[in-house]
């Protein structure tokens, strides 16, 4: 067998890259002799990152969005609509949604969907403390805005049955046409809903 | 069967996972080359020309390219979308289920041109029955025929007697009914009521349309039930998650909205 050469701190640091998502051995030793050579800043700001990261952030106690501060900015935001919900799977969509700027009401991240074929069912997710954020709000629409997948699809179904007797609007991200799409390749499914929620042309 | 450089196949996708920046790693059940994975580039771009096409439960005709280790799809096309699995968590449920048996009765690069006939209609039945308990287990029988598991019903497994019109034991361990004389030839064999046997023997000979418009009262489907994924579980030796969350939404719809779940 051959002796590992490799100080024991550089190999440590190669195997803690290569549990990464995406990242082989090679990535893993790559990466490690980059910082290795690197200036000290730099690698110390990458530990410094790393230990905020973990030590820093939370899920806010409202919307269970990502956050230093608990509750979150937008939840503690005076300045947004109130009565409005945003339901999204994940973190990342909320950034989605507010890159849009189309959005000024709160969300609610589950951190999911409800999925059959993975075994994921509504329990596993922030469904309960949305039932219960629902109930003691006075919110006047919520938007479903889980993923236009059958697993969003599931999730949004389930949600639309589980708080159908609260007597709030329940509203649905529009499907249509992507910007830059094109006609021929779109699936009939996209193509129906399109149609179905097309739109009188505004003066 | 040996395949060209690139090649052309109808298939439904089994299952799919996300796998880099924005493609999506698929499985799929094609019906010339059997289980495939492929790699769909780029299909969790909005602006993809495939993202429609590739979704769960969709029957596409697919051009792919032999990868070094994996095909990759080219071009998409649907033929059928099943749209009413989409509308409802049940009818999805139950499509998981049919589909996730289907996954593991097969091998990849294994053509089965029955099951993919079965599936594909399968996943129709699933669509529209107004019993999908009784679509279930049609579907199970007849994956269990295609892939060689059918449970014999007609004879004793035991004394290769024809059965008589009388309560039964069935047996996992034999894959089949044994009659009350012979029952002691795999003890761990569960009793099977003369009417269960009846519904089986109907279901594995006649065409779903028939089958379709029977009517079984509850406790009937309930032993059914049972004793499919008792057998089912045998054979495969491992539990299946959709079963597992079918049984949560069970229990969950007794929570909520009682007149729900059949």
């Amino acid at each position: 067998m051959a002796t590992n050469v490799l100080p024991r701190p550089v190999q440590r640091l190669i195997d803690e890259f290569a549990r990464l998502p995406g990242i082989g051995p090679k990535s893993a030793a790559r990466l490690t002799f980059y910082l290795l050579r690197a200036a000290d800043d730099q690698a110390f700001d990458l530990s410094d990152a790393l230990r905020e990261l973990k030590e820093r952030t939370r899920f806010c106690s409202v919307c269970f969005n990502i956050t230093e501060e608990d509750p979150c900015l937008v939840c503690e935001d005076l300045g947004r609509d109130r009565t409005l919900l945003c339901v999204v799977e994940e973190p990342l969509d909320v950034v989605a949604i507010e890159r849009s700027r189309a959005y000024h009401g709160l969300y609610h991240v589950l951190h999911g969907a409800i999925s059959p074929v993975e075994g994921v069912g509504p329990e596993d997710l922030r469904i309960a403390e949305l039932v219960e954020r629902v109930q003691k709000g006075n919110f006047k629409e919520i938007i479903l805005a889980t993923n236009p997948t059958l697993e969003g699809e599931s999730t949004a179904l389930y949600l639309q049955r589980r708080l159908a007797g609260l007597n709030i609007r329940l509203t649905r991200l529009a499907r249509g046409l992507p910007v830059g799409g094109d006609l021929e390749y779109t699936d009939e499914i996209t193509l129906g809903r399109a149609l179905e929620g097309r739109q009188e042309f505004k003066e | 069967m040996p395949r060209e450089r690139t090649f052309r196949t109808e298939a439904i996708v089994l299952r799919r996972t996300d796998f880099g920046e924005a493609d999506r790693l698929l499985t799929l059940f094609s019906r010339e080359y059997g289980k495939i994975r492929a790699i769909a580039k780029g299909a969790r771009k909005p602006q993809s020309r495939k993202t429609g096409h590739v979704e769960l439960f969709m029957r596409s005709r697919f051009l792919l390219a032999q990868g070094r280790d994996m095909d990759i799809i080219t071009q998409a096309e649907m033929i059928q979308a099943y749209p009413a699995l989409r509308e409802d968590l049940v009818r999805a449920t139950y499509a998981s289920y049919a589909v996730e048996l289907l996954d593991r009765f097969t091998v990849e690069e294994d053509p089965h041109g029955g099951m993919y006939k079965l599936l594909a209609e399968g996943l129709g039945w699933l669509e529209t029955a107004d019993d999908l308990l009784l679509a279930a287990r049609y579907y199970e029988l007849h994956l269990l025929a295609l892939a060689g598991f059918q449970p014999q019903l007609f004879r004793c497994i035991g004394c290769d007697e024809a059965i008589q019109e009388q309560d039964q034991f069935f047996s996992t361990e034999l894959g089949g009914i044994l009659c009350p004389k012979c029952q002691d030839k795999d003890r761990s064999a569960k009793p099977i009521s003369a009417v269960a046997v009846k519904v089986l023997r109907y279901l594995q000979t006649r065409p779903w349309e028939t089958v379709a418009v029977l009517r079984l009262k509850r406790p009937l489907h309930h032993e059914l039930e049972t004793l499919m994924h008792h057998y089912l579980t045998h054979i495969l030796e491992r539990n299946l998650k959709s079963v597992d969350f079918l049984h949560r939404l069970r229990r969950e719809a007794a929570l909520f909205a009682p007149k729900d779940e059949s």
